[in-house]
C-alpha cells in the first residue's frame, strides 16, 4: 500500500455548541476514489470545506501529498501549491462561474496562477482542458449566462483540473444537472480518471451516483461516520441500521414506499 | 391565493444584458437617455474647453451693462456687474462639473475600499467598519462642508473633500451589501482554493462585478455634490467670486430675480438642473435592468 | 368524455420575453379522472411546471394562451371573481421549495386557519381543531406545539408536510405538486411521498405529480406523462413505463440514470442537451437531434401524439421500435 495522497484524522468542527463533524477518519490513494454519503446536517459539506480550507478544524489533521493542510496557510505560494494537490468542483453551476469571464480566460487565469509558461504553451493548454471536458471552442469564448448548466459545470471541472490537482474533490457536483446531463458529466469524470490519476472524493446524497463512481465510501449521520468499506458493499449488503433506511428511501423500478416501513427503519436508524 | 410565481430563465431562453458593447446599452435607454447623454456631452465640452472659448471676457465688469438683456452677440445678456452671462457659464462649467466630480471620486474610492474589506475580511473588521460607517453617517454632508470650510478657510477644495467624507458611508453601505452577497459564491471560493491572493480576487472579479452598482452609485451622487457645491458657492463658501462658477452666479445675481432680471442667476440655475437630471436619467436608464 | 375531473385539451402557451413571445408549451393534451393520479416527467425546460401554473391560471402576465383547459366540465379560462375562488380551492398546488410560499412572520397555526376562516367561513375554534387533526394525519408530532411556531423554527420536510396539510384543508378534488420533495433529504422525500400517497387515497383525491424523476412518479403514480421541448412524448400506465416505453426518450431518460443495484461500465448517456420548447424545431421531431434510433421519416414533420395499446407515443417509429426501446439498457 501506497501513501495515501489525503488523509483525514480525527476530524472534528464545532459550530458554539454544535458538533457539525466528529472524529471522521479515512485515507484515499492515488487514483483512488472515496464517497462520503450523508444528508442535509451530516457535515459532509463541512469536511469538504475543511480540506480545502474554507473551513478550519477545530481538532484532527488533514494532510494531502504529505503535507499538513489542518492550519491555514502562511504564504502566498503555500497557498498555491495546496491548490495543486487538493481542487474541488460546487454544486450549483450557476454560481460556481464569474459570470463576466468565459471559459477560456478563466481556465487560463488558473494556469498563470500555477504554471509558469509561454504565452502559446497557456494557450495549448487551456485548449486541451477545454476539449478534455468536451466543450467546443465557441463555448469556450462564451460567457456563462450563454451557456447550460452542464456546459457550466464542465467548465467548472475543467478549471478545477487546470492546477494538475492529485485530489479532486467533487462535492454534489452532478446533483444540480439534468438526468440526460447528469450522465455525460459522470461519463466524463470517468474519463478523466484513466487518463490521469487523479483521485476522487464525492461528497453526494445521491447512492446510485455513489456507485457510479467510487470504490469506497463512508456514511455519515450528524457528523459521525455510521457505515464505512467498499462501495459495492456498503450499498447491497448495508449492515448499519442508518445506511439501510438510505439505501430503502432511494427511488426504483417497483418502489412503493409506506409510511410504516419508513418509520420503523428510522426508529431502527435511531436506536442503533 | 395567488402566488407570486418565479419564472425559471431555462424555460424561455435568458435576455442578458452582460457582453454588451457600451455603445448599444446607450442606445438601448432610448430617447431619453440618449437625449440626457446629449446634454451631458455638451456640458463636459464646455466643462473642457468652456474657459478658451468664451465670446467674451468673462471677469471684465461694465456697470453700464448691469442686468441689460439679451442682444447680438450676448444671448443671454449680462449680469449685476455687466459681465456677459454666456462667457461666464462657459467659464464656469469647469468648477462645476470638476467639484462633484473630485466628490464622486473620492468618496467611490472610499466606499469600494471599505466595502470591499468589509465584505473580504467579515467578522471584526466588518463589524468596526459599519460602526464607523454609522457614525459618519450622523453628520449632514452640508454641515461637515461648512464646518470643513470655516477650519481650512472657504474654498473649492475643502468643500469638495468635506463631502467626499460625507458621502462615502453611503456608497460603503450599499457596495458592502452586495460585496458580501459576491463573497459568498461559490466562485470566489474556488479562487480561493486555487491559492489566488485576496488582492487579485477582489479586482479581477468582486470589482467588475460590482461595476454596474458603482457607476449607478456614483451617477446618484454625483448629482447630489453638484447642488450640495453649488450651494456652498452660494453661501460664499466655496469657489470665490469674481471668479465665475454657477453657484457662485446664483448667488451673485440673485437680487436681480426680485428686480425683474432673473435671466443671469436662472441660466446658472438651470444648467445645474439640466446637468444633474441628465446624470441622474442616464444612471437609471443605464442600469435599470440589471 | 364528459366525466373527467380535468381536461386540458391542444393547450399551447406563449410567453413574452423581450419583444417576442416564446412558446413554452405545444399541444399538450391529458385527461384526468376524479381520484386518478398522473406523474408529469421530464427535464429542464420541457414544460411541467408550465403545465401545472397554466391548468391553476398561475401564467404571468402577458402570457398567450391556446386550447382549453376544463375542470369539472367548465372552462377554467372563462372563470372569474368568486367562481375562480371556489375553482382554486378544488386546485391545492404544492411546490418544490416551501419556505419561499409561506410568509416567514405568520405562525403555522395563521397560515393553516386562513383558508379555512376567510375562504370557507369556518369559526376561529373549529379552523384550529381542523388544522391541528391535519397536521397529525401528515405525521407531526406535537401539532398543537407545532401551530403556535413560526416558519424557521421547522426543518425543510417538516414544513413540506405543512404546506401539504395546508393543501388538504381546503377539502381540494386535485392536487398539483411541483417537485414537491426535489429540495428534501432522501430519507424524508420517501416519508413525504409516502404520506401525499397515503392520504391522496383516503381523501379520493386526484393529483398531478411534476418531476424530473421517472421513479419517483411511478411510485404515487397510475400514469405517467413523459415531457420534452413542450409537448407530451409518451402517456403510459406508470407500471410498464420502465420495461416497455413507447417512445425513445422515455427509454434513453430511464437509461442515463445511475442504477443503484448494479455498476454501470459506462453510463448511456444522451448526446447533447434538453431543448426548451423556444429551440424545438416546427417542422420535425423535437427529439430527433439526440435520438438513437433517428430515420428520415423523422425529419418529416412533426409526429402526432399517437395511441399505442393503452398508452401514447409521439414518435413516428413507435410501433417499429416497440420492444427494442427497453433493450437499450443492458
Amino acid at each position: 500500500m501506497t501513501t495515501p495522497v489525503l488523509q483525514v484524522d480525527g476530524l472534528r468542527k464545532e459550530f458554539g455548541d454544535l458538533v457539525a463533524v466528529d472524529d471522521v477518519s479515512f485515507a484515499v490513494p492515488a487514483a483512488g476514489s472515496l464517497a462520503i454519503v450523508g444528508e442535509s446536517g451530516s457535515g459532509k459539506t463541512t469536511i469538504a470545506r475543511m480540506i480545502v480550507g474554507l473551513e478550519r478544524p477545530t481538532a484532527g489533521t488533514i494532510a494531502a501529498c504529505g503535507d499538513d493542510r489542518s492550519r491555514p496557510a502562511r504564504s502566498a505560494r503555500d497557498r498555491r501549491r495546496r491548490g495543486r494537490d487538493v481542487q474541488i468542483v460546487f454544486q450549483d453551476p450557476y454560481t460556481s462561474l464569474d459570470p463576466r469571464q468565459c471559459a477560456h480566460d478563466a481556465i487560463d487565469e488558473i494556469l498563470r496562477l500555477h504554471h509558469d509558461l509561454a504565452a502559446s504553451r497557456r494557450r495549448d493548454r487551456v485548449a486541451e482542458l477545454v476539449d478534455l471536458v468536451g466543450l467546443d471552442d465557441r463555448q469556450a469564448r462564451a460567457l456563462p449566462g450563454a451557456l447550460s448548466g452542464g456546459q457550466r459545470q464542465r467548465v467548472a471541472i475543467a478549471r478545477a483540473l487546470a492546477a494538475e490537482p492529485r485530489v479532486l474533490i467533487l462535492d454534489e457536483s452532478v446533483a444540480a444537472l439534468d438526468v440526460s446531463i447528469q450522465a455525460q458529466v459522470l461519463n466524463l469524470l470517468a474519463d478523466i480518471r484513466d487518463q490521469t490519476d487523479v483521485s476522487y472524493v464525492l461528497i453526494s446524497h445521491d447512492l446510485a451516483v455513489v456507485r457510479q463512481l467510487t470504490e469506497e465510501t463512508i456514511v455519515l449521520r450528524h457528523g459521525r461516520v455510521v457505515e464505512r468499506g467498499r462501495t459495492t458493499d456498503v450499498l447491497d449488503d448495508p449492515q448499519d441500521e442508518y445506511t439501510k433506511l438510505l439505501r430503502a428511501s432511494v427511488p426504483h423500478p417497483g418502489w412503493k414506499p409506506t409510511r410504516r416501513h419508513i418509520a420503523e427503519l428510522r426508529k431502527e436508524a435511531t436506536e442503533a | 391565493m395567488t402566488t407570486i410565481v418565479p419564472l425559471e430563465a431555462v424555460e424561455v431562453g435568458e435576455v442578458s444584458t452582460r457582453g454588451r458593447s457600451p455603445w448599444q446599452r446607450l442606445r438601448e435607454t432610448g430617447v431619453v437617455g440618449m437625449g440626457s447623454a446629449a446634454v451631458l456631452l455638451v456640458a463636459i465640452i464646455a466643462a473642457l474647453i468652456g474657459p478658451y472659448v468664451t465670446p467674451s471676457d468673462p471677469n471684465l465688469p461694465n456697470i453700464s451693462l448691469s442686468f441689460v438683456g439679451p442682444s447680438a452677440g450676448h444671448p443671454l445678456g449680462y449680469d449685476y456687474q455687466g459681465r456677459d452671462v454666456l462667457s461666464r457659464l462657459l467659464a464656469g462649467a469647469q468648477s462645476a462639473m470638476l467639484g462633484p466630480l473630485v466628490v464622486v471620486a473620492l468618496s467611490i474610492a472610499a466606499g469600494v475600499l471599505l466595502a470591499l474589506v468589509a465584505a473580504w475580511r467579515r467578522g471584526a473588521a466588518d463589524s468596526v467598519i459599519s460602526s464607523g460607517l454609522d457614525i459618519l453617517f450622523a453628520f449632514p454632508a452640508i454641515l461637515l462642508a461648512v464646518l470643513a470650510t470655516a477650519v481650512f478657510g472657504a474654498g473649492l477644495t475643502a468643500a469638495a473633500l468635506a463631502l467626499a467624507v460625507a458621502y462615502t458611508p453611503y456608497v460603503a453601505r450599499v457596495l458592502r451589501g452586495a460585496a458580501l452577497r459576491e463573497r459568498s459564491r461559490p466562485y470566489v471560493a474556488a479562487l480561493e482554493v486555487q491559492g489566488a491572493s485576496a488582492m487579485s480576487i477582489c479586482w479581477r472579479h468582486l470589482l467588475p462585478n460590482l461595476g454596474a452598482l458603482i457607476v449607478a452609485q456614483a451617477t446618484i451622487l454625483f448629482g447630489y455634490a453638484m447642488v450640495d457645491l453649488a450651494a456652498i458657492s452660494f453661501l460664499g463658501l466655496g469657489v470665490q467670486p469674481p471668479t465665475a462658477n454657477w453657484g457662485v452666479m446664483i448667488e451673485e445675481n440673485q437680487v436681480g430675480i426680485v428686480q425683474g432680471y432673473p435671466l443671469p442667476a436662472l441660466s446658472a440655475g438651470i444648467a445645474i438642473v439640466l446637468v444633474v437630471i441628465a446624470v441622474n436619467l442616464l444612471g437609471e436608464r443605464l442600469f435599470e435592468r440589471q | 368524455m364528459s366525466d373527467a375531473l380535468l381536461d386540458v385539451t391542444n393547450l399551447t402557451v406563449r410567453l413574452p420575453v423581450g419583444t417576442e413571445l416564446r412558446p413554452v408549451l405545444r399541444d399538450v393534451s391529458l385527461r384526468l379522472e376524479a381520484g386518478e393520479s398522473l406523474g408529469l416527467v421530464g427535464e429542464s425546460g420541457s414544460g411541467k411546471s408550465m403545465t401545472a401554473r397554466a391548468i391553476d391560471r398561475l401564467l404571468p402576465a402577458g402570457a398567450e394562451v391556446a386550447g382549453t383547459v376544463t375542470f369539472d366540465g367548465s372552462n377554467v379560462a372563462t372563470l372569474s371573481g368568486s367562481a375562480l375562488r371556489r375553482y382554486r380551492q378544488q386546485v391545492a398546488m404544492v411546490f418544490q421549495d416551501p419556505r419561499a410560499h409561506v410568509n416567514p412572520v405568520r405562525r403555522v397555526g395563521d397560515f393553516l386557519t386562513e383558508a379555512l376562516r376567510l375562504n370557507l367561513g369556518v369559526a376561529a375554534e373549529g379552523a384550529r381543531r381542523q388544522a391541528v387533526d391535519m397536521l397529525d394525519q401528515v405525521g407531526i408530532d406535537h401539532p398543537d406545539r407545532r401551530m403556535r411556531q413560526y416558519p424557521h423554527e421547522l426543518s425543510g420536510g417538516m414544513l413540506q408536510r405543512v404546506m401539504i396539510a395546508s393543501a388538504l384543508l381546503t377539502k381540494p378534488r386535485l392536487l398539483l405538486a411541483d417537485e414537491p420533495t426535489t429540495a428534501l433529504d432522501v430519507t424524508t422525500q420517501a416519508e413525504v411521498m409516502a404520506i401525499l400517497d397515503e392520504l391522496r387515497h383516503q381523501f379520493g383525491l386526484a393529483m398531478i405529480f411534476i418531476t424530473h424523476d421517472l421513479e419517483l412518479a411511478a411510485a404515487v403514480c397510475d400514469r405517467t406523462a413523459v415531457m420534452y421541448a413542450g409537448q407530451i412524448v409518451e402517456l403510459r400506465e406508470s407500471e410498464r413505463l420502465h420495461d416497455d416505453p413507447l417512445h425513445p426518450y422515455t427509454a434513453a431518460l430511464a437509461a442515463a440514470r445511475p442504477d443503484i443495484a448494479r455498476t454501470a461500465e459506462r453510463l448511456l448517456a444522451i448526446p447533447g442537451r434538453p431543448l426548451s420548447a423556444f429551440e424545438a424545431p416546427s417542422d420535425e421531431c423535437a427529439f430527433a437531434s439526440r435520438c438513437p434510433f433517428v430515420a428520415d421519416i423523422c425529419r418529416s414533420g412533426l409526429p402526432p401524439l399517437d395511441r399505442i395499446d393503452s398508452g401514447a407515443s409521439r414518435c413516428f417509429r413507435a410501433h417499429e421500435l416497440r420492444g427494442r426501446l427497453s433493450a437499450v439498457r443492458s
